[in-house]
């Protein structure tokens, strides 16, 4: 048995911050999508936390869903990134700005 | 009740103490290193060492499926794509990350990160988590095997579910996976009829 599930509750928070301060300060395309999979992965933490507090597998059924659409997700976006690339050479977000009037 | 929540656990044992803040220290180290590294190679990495650190703690709390498929798409799959995109672009140069073209967006983000970790551990203490609806898909049964002819076990039990209860959830991730690659192609492959001007630098630079 391990400890109580308030600690990992504690941790995917602050995992979960950090991604989303990370999300916000970063330019670079691509590290922006590396600080969503860090808000993912606190929330899969959290999923699986309180699928053992509650004694219920239905929480890490929704994990297994959670990592399906994050590499979705991923391959999507850098999908774009690369096609974005091509087009400006660039992968700093401020440099998008050509619907800007 | 903060208290008691922290120590409600009267079955933890040292190695499980261990264990935790060790992986807790990789993981916080991790998050850390992907959102202050330079060099988007460096926060790959970092990116690893926090989802390796995850990866413990779901064996720790005995979801040992998970744990494996944490590391062989996250670890395995979706890093190794970053890398490959990094790589693939020629960005992986350190960049600049000490000025702040936006002023004043930094104060405000971690604002706003004070508000948003302030809120998550408000709910987690004042929040009613005794809900009264335990299992409300199916129990966990763990290690424990009653009957050695049937499966049992963590997997069994989530591979169970997985094609009953959720079932029609598991054929939609089936399409969106298609979908995602479908698109992928789309987006990765050139029209053939649009020529930019890359393009013919490049052909003219290939004809001389």
């Amino acid at each position: 048995m391990s400890l109580s599930g308030a600690w990992y509750l504690g941790l995917a928070a602050i995992v979960f911050t950090i991604g989303a301060v990370g999300l916000l300060v970063r330019r670079n395309v691509l590290i922006m999508f590396m600080c969503i999979e860090l808000m993912l992965n606190a929330a899969n933490l959290t999923f699986v936390t309180f699928s053992r507090m509650l004694n219920d597998i239905g929480g890490q059924a929704l994990v297994f869903f959670v990592l399906v659409v994050a590499a979705a997700e991923v391959v999507v976006g850098l999908g774009i990134v690369v096609t974005n690339y091509r087009r400006r050479a660039t992968t700093v977000a401020d440099d998008l700005d050509s619907l800007k009037g | 009740m903060l208290h008691a929540l922290l120590l409600a656990s009267t079955s933890a044992t040292a190695p499980d103490v261990i264990v935790f803040a060790a992986s807790a220290v990789v993981i916080l180290m991790g998050a850390l290193g992907v959102v202050t590294s330079s060099n988007p190679v460096h926060a790959a990495l970092s990116l690893v060492m926090t989802l390796f650190g995850v990866a413990v703690l779901f064996i720790e709390q005995e979801a040992d499926f998970l744990a494996a498929v944490q590391i062989i798409v996250y670890a395995g799959a979706i890093v190794v794509l970053f890398l490959f995109v990094i790589m693939f672009l020629g960005v992986d140069r350190a960049e600049d990350i000490t000025t702040e073209p936006l002023v004043g967006q930094r104060p405000l983000a971690y604002v706003f990160a004070a508000i948003t970790l302030g809120s998550l551990i408000a709910m987690g203490v004042t929040a009613h988590w005794v809900t009264g609806a335990h299992q409300v898909v199916g129990p966990i049964q763990g290690h424990v095997t009653k009957n050695p002819s049937s499966p049992s076990g963590e997997p069994a039990q989530l591979g169970k579910q997985l094609f009953t209860t959720y079932l029609f959830a598991f054929e939609a991730t089936a399409a969106l996976l298609v979908i995602a690659v479908v698109g992928a192609v789309v987006l990765a492959r050139r029209p053939p009829s649009v020529h930019t001007d890359q393009e013919d630098v490049n052909e003219s630079e290939l004809s001389a």
